[in-house]
């Protein structure tokens, strides 16, 4: 699929900060999402004649509704910490990549309409009228952010730039300019209950295949089951992890723990995604939509304890929302949350990440590895965005850094983390996150992997790193893409679950 | 959306350059859309696009790749089927590639 041509970036032992190239990456523009997808999703399809009045109206209401907004809006000093920590600026030089600068670009319009100076002296305060020109800028610029919160890491104030790209993305639907990606995407989630658009038959045929797979290759009758009544736990997984390559390879992994530590559990075909694009274009009504189903799946299945696969946004979901949207997790007192609560088991988290459940069986013994079988690896761990900076696991802070390493180290025997600067809280992004994962955005994608690719290289130079670890199906994605691009193979990239199935010991029937 | 024209039959395809309309599909189309891709379909492509379109017209939706490495692995022999061997016939990515040779919509997700 031959797309534009452009120049990849050469990497170097650490990643310096470019000097700046104005409008470097202006020509980016992901594909617009057409009628169907945005009329499932209650989106007009093409701009709309009021449009500069409903994008006004629409800012007005955010405002409102998401108080935090208004104050990330408001609290910027233009300090300048937030500048060089986005891959996509180190990748791409684009000054507009600045995470301040990209936010100023919404900024600038709530000055003029949402203040007083604004609205009087809008030459003294840099408040500007709201364009076309500048929506195309949105357009552009706020499908160049992958939500990963870095910079709000160093910003001394917080600022959450994710939550203004969320803001503006839902602004830019409303008045008719969605994007292709995420659009179509939630519009299959709707429909068919998946990411993939992957059917209840097509599931099933699959999860027999690799049963059968799973079988010849070690003797054992490691069982997927799909639909299962009275199962103990739901499994909820990306639908990547169904489909693609290296995702399939996880999929197995937690099929063997499972068996192994001898769980009733089940898939659903209702709830067959985890993940939840309505964190992605920011609109509250979708994500609450897509979670609901795995409530529904739960509640119909009669599940104590629900389980989430490798995916970094869909555990930020799971740990930090799932518990308002759908009342699963902690701290509902009211009827809807109750009804849940009462049929999961409180001796669980719920939600559990599948590398809690993994490492709590490691500890008290019930697995048998033999790390060996993983000696050809040297293997470092990649720490996603969504789960290292918005979510936690186990019980001691900083788990959700620490129990993926205890499990690669437990599971083999050669790990180097890479620099302390790109790993844990400040994690460089895979450069896909957040509806970039698409090909026409792929020059966005290359580039915005620099930060990272110079940290595996390091690591791969030094230590002879050559597998990167990682908890997230966009990352794997993204990863297996663009890593050729910088000289490396796609086995390089795999999931944590995909070394645990490598090593395992499993009991022969 | 625009049109292509092969063989004096007008094709609608996306910005990506696949059929929109999955009945239109013919060989002609298929080995224009290959030639645009920059892959010359041999005889072992024809197989993976025929199990594409199959698995499709009973599952609507492309096989996962392990159901299609399986598939081509028992048409072609057991050393072809891998992932390795479909991205060698389809550089861009089987899952991608080979489905719009085939007249398949475009797989996308966390893929």
């Amino acid at each position: 699929m031959a797309g534009p041509e452009f120049e990849v970036p050469k990497m170097s032992e650490y990643t310096e900060v470019p000097k700046i190239k104005e409008g470097a990456m202006a020509h980016a523009k992901s594909f617009p999402a057409a009628e169907a997808s945005q009329t499932s999703l209650g989106f007009p399809w093409k701009l709309t004649d009021d449009w500069h009045d409903r994008a006004i109206n629409r800012m007005g209401e955010l405002l409102v509704k998401y108080r935090g907004l208004r104050v990330f809006m408001d609290a910027c000093v233009h300090c300048g910490a937030c500048t060089d920590k986005c891959h996509y600026f180190l990748g791409t030089a684009d000054p507009k990549n600045m995470p301040v600068a990209r936010q100023d670009l919404m900024r600038k319009v709530y000055r003029r309409y949402f203040t007083l100076p604004g609205k009087i002296v809008p030459w003294l305060v840099g408040a500007e009228d709201l364009t076309k020109e500048t929506l195309d800028d949105w357009y552009s610029y706020y499908h160049q952010c992958s939500e990963c919160r870095r910079c709000s890491v160093y910003c001394p104030y917080g600022i959450d730039t994710a939550e203004i790209t969320m803001a503006g993305r839902e602004i830019l639907n409303t008045v008719g300019m969605g994007q292709k990606y995420t659009s179509e995407i939630i519009a299959k989630v709707f429909k068919i209950g998946n990411n993939l658009g992957l059917p209840g038959p097509a599931l099933e045929d699959t999860l027999l295949g690799l049963e059968e797979d799973i079988e010849a290759d070690t003797g054992v009758a490691v069982k997927l089951p799909l639909d299962v009544k009275g199962a103990e736990i739901l499994l909820v997984t990306p639908s990547a992890d169904f489909f693609s390559e290296p995702h399939v390879e996880s999929l197995i992994g937690y099929a063997k723990v499972l068996h192994a530590a001898g769980a009733s559990w089940t898939f659903s075909s209702y709830a067959s995604e985890a993940g939840n694009f309505g964190l992605f274009n920011g609109n509250y009504e979708t994500m609450r939509k897509v979670a609901m189903r795995i409530r529904d799946a739960a509640l119909e299945l009669g599940v104590k304890r629900i389980i989430v696969g490798e995916c970094g946004h869909a555990w930020r979901i799971a740990y930090a929302f799932w518990n308002t949207l759908t009342g699963l997790g902690y701290g509902g007192n009211d009827p809807f949350s109750i009804e849940l609560q009462k049929q999961l088991d409180p001796r669980y988290k719920q939600p559990s990440h599948i590398c809690e459940y993994t490492w709590d069986l490691i500890q008290r013994g019930v697995l048998k590895f033999d790390k060996s079988l993983n000696d050809d690896r040297v293997i470092t761990f990649h720490d996603s965005c969504n789960v290292a900076r918005g979510s936690r696991m186990g019980d001691e802070p900083g788990g959700q850094f620490t129990i993926p390493r205890n499990i690669i180290r437990a599971v083999a025997n050669n790990f180097h983390d890479m620099a302390p600067e790109t790993i844990g809280e400040a994690t460089f992004c895979c450069g896909g996150g957040a509806g970039i994962l698409t090909d026409d955005l792929m020059e966005v994608r290359v580039k915005g992997a620099l930060p990272r690719m110079n940290a595996y290289n390091a690591v791969a130079q030094e230590k002879g790193v050559n597998f990167m670890a990682l908890i997230c199906a966009i990352c794997k994605a993204q990863f297996t893409k663009v890593v050729p691009y910088y000289g490396f193979d796609m086995s390089q990239i795999g999931g944590v679950h995909q070394l645990v199935s490598t090593a395992i010991k499993l009991e022969q029937d | 959306m625009p049109m292509v024209e092969v063989a004096g039959k007008s094709f609608e395809v996306d910005e990506e350059g696949y059929l929109i309309n999955l009945a239109d599909w013919d060989e002609g189309i298929a080995a224009y859309l290959a030639k645009e891709e920059k892959v010359e379909l041999t005889p072992n492509h024809w197989e993976v696009i025929n199990f594409l379109r199959e698995y499709y017209s009973e599952y609507q939706i492309a096989p996962a790749i392990r159901v299609l490495t399986k598939a081509i692995g028992k048409k072609l022999g057991p050393d072809k089927g891998s992932n390795k061997y479909l991205y060698e016939l389809f550089p861009y990515g089987p899952a991608k590639q080979a489905c719009k040779i085939a007249g398949l919509p475009k797989p996308t997700g966390c893929i």
